[in-house]
C-alpha cells in the first residue's frame, strides 16, 4: 500500500484547540452518523419487524422478533442464493481474480515497454469503466443471436446468459475485477529480491518451487490483504444485477440481488433488512480480519 | 537452465499473455467500434464510419440530461466530501483528541462494512422519511456519507506530512484557525484535495445502486441509471443511442483516471476504490 510515509508533523504544540477542533470535525461526523452509522443500526431494528412497502404492514409494522431469520433459513430461495453467493465469491474472486491477477503480474514482472503497458491498460480499463457500461458490453458479447462470442466460436443461437447464468457472471466478474489483484501482486513482486530467485533458478528449482519457496514467503501479507478485500467487494457487488437481474428463475440470484428483489421489488422491507443484517455481519468479520492484518504488519500506524 | 525449458517457458508465457490480451480486449471491441458504425449491430465489427450516432443522442429525451444529472451529483458529492474531510482531517491531524486513531479506524471500518448492498433498505427508508426521494441532494448525501471516512483518512496523512512551522508563524501574527486553514494549510495540501475530489467524482459517476433506488423520476436519473433503462426497457434496444452514450459516459472516468495516475502516480491508495 503506497501511502505517504513522510516525517510526522511536529505534534509538540497543538495547533487547534479542543473547542475549534470539535467544530471542524462535527459536520463530517454528523453526515457519517446519519447516512452510515444510523442506517447500519436501523437495519437491525427493521430486520425484527414485518415492515412492508405497501399495505397494512406499511402503515403499522409489528415487531416479529427473530421470525424473519427463521423464515429466511427455512426458505429454499434464500438458501439457494447463499450457495450461489459462495460460488460467486470463491469462483470469481478467490480463484479467478486472485490467481489470474497474480499470473499476469508474474508474467509481466521483468517486462518493460508496450506489451506490458497495453496489457495493464486493458485490464485496468475493465476495472475503471462504469458498471452500467461493462454490463452492457457483456450482454452484447454474450448475446444469443448476434453476440461476438457466438460469432467467434461459431455457436450461433447459444444463449450463455440463459443457459449458464452463474458461469457468465463469474467469468464477467473475473474480467471486471482482476486489475486490483494484478496491481497489488505487481507491487508485491517488487519486494522479492531478484538474487533469491536467481539462486533458486541456478539450483535447478522449477517455477512452481520458486513460487512456493522464494516468492510466497515474501508476499504472504499481500496475499491475505488481497483475498480479504476482493472477498468483501465481490460479496457486496451489485453489478451482476445489471447482467441477469438474478434470473432466469433465480439461478444467478446472489445475495445483493436477492435483497433487492425481495425488499425493493417485492416490497418486503423488514425481511430484506434481516437478510441485509446477515450481510453486514459477514462484512464486519472480513473487515476486522483485514484491520488486524494491517496492524500486525505495521502498515497502519498504531496509536 | 536447459535451453529446451527456456524455450518452452518463453512460449508458455507468450501464449498466456496473448490469451489475457484477447480475454480483456474482446468485450471492449464493441465499445470501440459500434459508436462509429452507421449500422451498429450487437456484434463488434469494423465500423462503416459515421458520427450520426452521437447526433441521435440529441433526440433522446433523457440521454444528455442524465449526463448533466451525473455531473450535478458527482460534483456536489465531491465538493461536500472535500470540504468536510479537509476540515475534519486538519483538526484530527493537529489537535490532540483522545481516541483519535481509534475513531478513524472505526469510521474506516464502517465505510467498508456498511455498503449499499447491506444498507439498501434503511437508506431507502431514511430518504423517504427525509423527503429526499427523487432529489439530487438525497443521492449526494447518501454517497458522501460512504466516501467521507476514507477521504478523512487519506487527507489526514497529507496533513500529517506538512510541517506545522508555517501555521505557527501565522498563529503568532494572530490568524484564526479558519484563516490558517484557508491561507496556509489548503495551499500546501492542494494535491491531496485534488486527488480526493477526482476520486469522489469517479466514484459517484459510476454509482448505480443508490441512484437506482433513490430516484424514480427519469428526469433526475444519472447516466448509470439511464443507460441501464436504455437496454432493459421493452422493445428493440436502440444500439446507435446505447453505443454512443456508453462511450460518452465512459470518457470522463478514463480521462480522470489517466490524469490522476499521471499527475500523482497513485495507483491505488490503501485499496479504497469503492
Amino acid at each position: 500500500m503506497a501511502r505517504l510515509r513522510h516525517d510526522r508533523a511536529d505534534m509538540s504544540a497543538p495547533m487547534v484547540s479542543g473547542k475549534h477542533s470539535l467544530t471542524f470535525v462535527v459536520p463530517a461526523l454528523v453526515l457519517i452518523g446519519v447516512f452510515l452509522v444510523f442506517p447500519a443500526l436501523w437495519t437491525v431494528y427493521l430486520g425484527l419487524t414485518d415492515y412492508r412497502l405497501t399495505g397494512l404492514a406499511a402503515a403499522d409494522p409489528r415487531v416479529v422478533g427473530a421470525a424473519n431469520y427463521a423464515e429466511a433459513l427455512g426458505d429454499e430461495r434464500f438458501r439457494t442464493s447463499l450457495w450461489l453467493t459462495v460460488q460467486f465469491v470463491l469462483g470469481s474472486a478467490v480463484l479467478g481474480q486472485a490467481v489470474l491477477g497474480f499470473a499476469i503480474a508474474w508474467a509481466l514482472r521483468d517486462r518493460r515497454g508496450p506489451l506490458k503497458s497495453v496489457t495493464e491498460g486493458l485490464v485496468l480499463l475493465a476495472w475503471i469503466l462504469p458498471s452500467s457500461v461493462v454490463a452492457f458490453l457483456w450482454i452484447a458479447l454474450l448475446d444469443r443471436d448476434g453476440g461476438t462470442l457466438n460469432a467467434i466460436l461459431h455457436t450461433p443461437g447459444f444463449a450463455w446468459l440463459l443457459d449458464h447464468p452463474m458461469a457468465s457472471i463469474i467469468v464477467f466478474n473475473v474480467w471486471r475485477g482482476t486489475a486490483f489483484s494484478m496491481m497489488l501482486y505487481g507491487a508485491a513482486l517488487e519486494n522479492v529480491p531478484p538474487s533469491h530467485l536467481e539462486t533458486a533458478r541456478l539450483a535447478g528449482a522449477s517455477t512452481l518451487q520458486q513460487l512456493r519457496d522464494v516468492v510466497l514467503p515474501h508476499i504472504k501479507g499481500h496475499v491475505l490483504t488481497n483475498l480479504l478485500l476482493i472477498t468483501l467487494w465481490t460479496f457486496n457487488d451489485f453489478t451482476a444485477f445489471q447482467l441477469t437481474a438474478g434470473g432466469p428463475d433465480g439461478r444467478s440470484e446472489i445475495l445483493p440481488v436477492y435483497i433487492y428483489n425481495v425488499a425493493m421489488s417485492g416490497g418486503r422491507l423488514g425481511f430484506g433488512a434481516a437478510v441485509s443484517f446477515l450481510v453486514l455481519v459477514v462484512n464486519l468479520v472480513l473487515a476486522f480480519a483485514y484491520l488486524r492484518l494491517l496492524r500486525s504488519r505495521g502498515e497502519v500506524r498504531p496509536s | 537452465m536447459t535451453p529446451v525449458r527456456h524455450v518452452l517457458g518463453t512460449l508458455g508465457r507468450a501464449t498466456f499473455l496473448a490469451l489475457v490480451l484477447g480475454f480483456f480486449a474482446l468485450p471492449l471491441l464493441w465499445l470501440a467500434s459500434a459508436p462509429f458504425d452507421a449500422h451498429p449491430s450487437i456484434t463488434a465489427s469494423v465500423p462503416d464510419f459515421t458520427l450520426a450516432n452521437f447526433r441521435a443522442l440529441l433526440d433522446n429525451p433523457y440521454a444528455l440530461g442524465s449526463l448533466r444529472n451525473s455531473l450535478i451529483q458527482a460534483c456536489g458529492s465531491a465538493a461536500l466530501v472535500v470540504t468536510l474531510a479537509a476540515l475534519a482531517a486538519y483538526a484530527l491531524s493537529r489537535a490532540r483528541v483522545p481516541g483519535r486513531d481509534a475513531l478513524l479506524y472505526v469510521l474506516l471500518l464502517l465505510s467498508s462494512v456498511v455498503t449499499g448492498t447491506a444498507a439498501m433498505v434503511p437508506l431507502f427508508e431514511l430518504a423517504t422519511r427525509l423527503n429526499l426521494i427523487d432529489t439530487h441532494l438525497g443521492v449526494v448525501l447518501t454517497l458522501s456519507g460512504g466516501l467521507l471516512p476514507a477521504a478523512i483518512f487519506i487527507l489526514k496523512d497529507f496533513m500529517d506530512a506538512t510541517p506545522t512551522s508555517y501555521e505557527e508563524s501565522a498563529r503568532v501574527f494572530g490568524a484564526s484557525p479558519g484563516q490558517v486553514l484557508r491561507h496556509v494549510v489548503i495551499p500546501l495540501v492542494r494535491p491531496g484535495l485534488a486527488t480526493i475530489a477526482v476520486w469522489a467524482v469517479a466514484n459517484v459517476w459510476g454509482s448505480f445502486l443508490q441512484p437506482f433506488i433513490l430516484l424514480r423520476d427519469p428526469d433526475k436519473a444519472p447516466g448509470a441509471v439511464i443507460l441501464y433503462t436504455l437496454y432493459t426497457e421493452g422493445g428493440a434496444p436502440r444500439l446507435d443511442v446505447i453505443s454512443a452514450f456508453s462511450l460518452l459516459y465512459s470518457l470522463p472516468v478514463v480521462v480522470m483516471y489517466v490524469f490522476v495516475s499521471r499527475r500523482y502516480g497513485f495507483r491505488f491508495h490503501g485499496g479504497i476504490k469503492r
